[in-house]
């Protein structure tokens, strides 16, 4: 094996995973200047930032990557709506949320197969 | 290194370092780190990649959900630039976080490069931990305060990674799925936590409804798409509801 090819994973993580990743980080320093805490265009762009985030959710429960796929999505979906179901009734507690969501899905899971 | 200040207060940067630090063990974000940074070591070792690579890509990235998009694809035989597009596209949601931020961490003295750390380790857990977080501590001591958190994640995040590097052979599938789980279950109750204002309520909503449906209409840039259409929405919705109360 020649260099480049010992090195050759390293190049690509860093032109493939960090670049595209941290130039949104890097725009976000730049865009931020300036801008008041309090202002409304915080409120927009708090907004835009938790529809992304909402989205990503949603996608990684839907179209799941690896083990994840391997349980029925009926189950995924309850398991979520059960986290935070739990999450507003027991005291809005975070732990009780995800704990509830993780526990829904392996026993639906064991349940209804997968 | 500046010299640091005669007669130093309790929010020094390293004691609010400190702070962040210890703020760490009590986040219910560690466990979920753990946990997920479990099945990535894991996914990373199924696909072929060394360890250090992984972990690389751990204080790199920063950004699961990303991660396995890489992982995944690189290790499916995916051309790098299409692989490239889509962390680019997972990671658009950073700048809206870096940007919402950022002007709660600054002082009047502080200089952009002091923010260049905050920035990198803004990641959905990190962000959220921070929105709720900082506004409790003195301004001068956010930076500090985020840092340490930062870090602290991160570290569990590295480490937790070689774990699941190695245990990978002998982690059980429903394990495995339970653990990538952890991800979008801890980034929805946690943002259905932090959505105080209506506009956060209903972008979380809209957000999550949207972006399947984009998915599937295969528009392409489809979280770019549910951010701006559903953010968008939602402040205007919550304008005309503040407009005519």
């Amino acid at each position: 094996m020649n260099a480049l090819g010992e090195f050759a994973p390293y190049l690509v993580l860093i032109l493939v995973g960090f670049l595209p990743s941290e130039v949104w980080r890097m725009l976000g320093v730049v865009a931020a200047r300036g801008i008041a805490e309090d202002s409304e265009l915080i409120v927009w762009v708090r907004a835009v930032a938790t529809a992304i985030l909402a989205g990503v959710v949603a996608k990684l429960v839907i179209f799941a990557p690896g083990a994840l796929a391997t349980m029925p999505l009926a189950v995924r979906l309850v398991a979520m709506a059960a986290g935070v179901a739990a999450f507003l009734a027991l005291r809005r507690s975070v732990f009780a949320g995800v704990a509830t969501g993780v526990g829904v899905l392996v026993m639906g899971t064991l349940a209804f197969g997968g | 290194m500046s010299p640091p200040p005669a007669g130093k207060k309790p929010s020094s940067p390293a004691a609010a370092f400190v702070a962040g630090l210890k703020a760490a063990t009590t986040s219910v974000f560690t466990f979920v780190i753990i946990g997920t940074y479990i099945s990535i070591g894991a996914l990373g070792h199924d696909f072929g990649f060394s360890v250090l690579w992984v972990v690389l890509s751990t204080l790199l990235m920063w950004a699961g959900p990303a991660q396995v998009i890489i992982i995944t694809a690189l290790g499916a035989g995916a051309p790098p630039a299409e692989v490239a597009l889509a962390v680019g596209l997972s990671g658009v949601r950073l700048m809206p976080m870096v940007v919402a931020l950022l002007p709660i961490l600054k002082t009047p003295a502080t200089r952009n490069w002091e923010l260049v750390l905050p920035a990198h380790f803004t990641a959905a857990s990190m962000w959220v931990e921070a929105l709720r977080l900082a506004p409790r501590v003195p301004r001068a001591a956010r930076i500090g305060l985020i840092n340490g958190l930062g870090t602290a994640f991160m570290a569990a995040a590295v480490i937790s990674s070689i774990a699941g590097f190695y245990l990978a052979r002998s982690l059980p599938v429903l394990l495995a799925g339970a653990l990538l789980f952890l991800t979008p279950i801890s980034f929805l109750v946690s943002t259905v936590r932090n959505s105080r204002q209506l506009a956060d309520r209903l972008a979380l909503v809209i957000g999550l409804v949207l972006a399947p449906l984009f998915t599937l209409a295969d528009i392409g840039l489809d979280l770019m798409w549910t951010g701006l259409v559903g953010g968008t929405g939602a402040y205007l919705i919550h304008r005309v509801r503040q407009a005519t109360r």
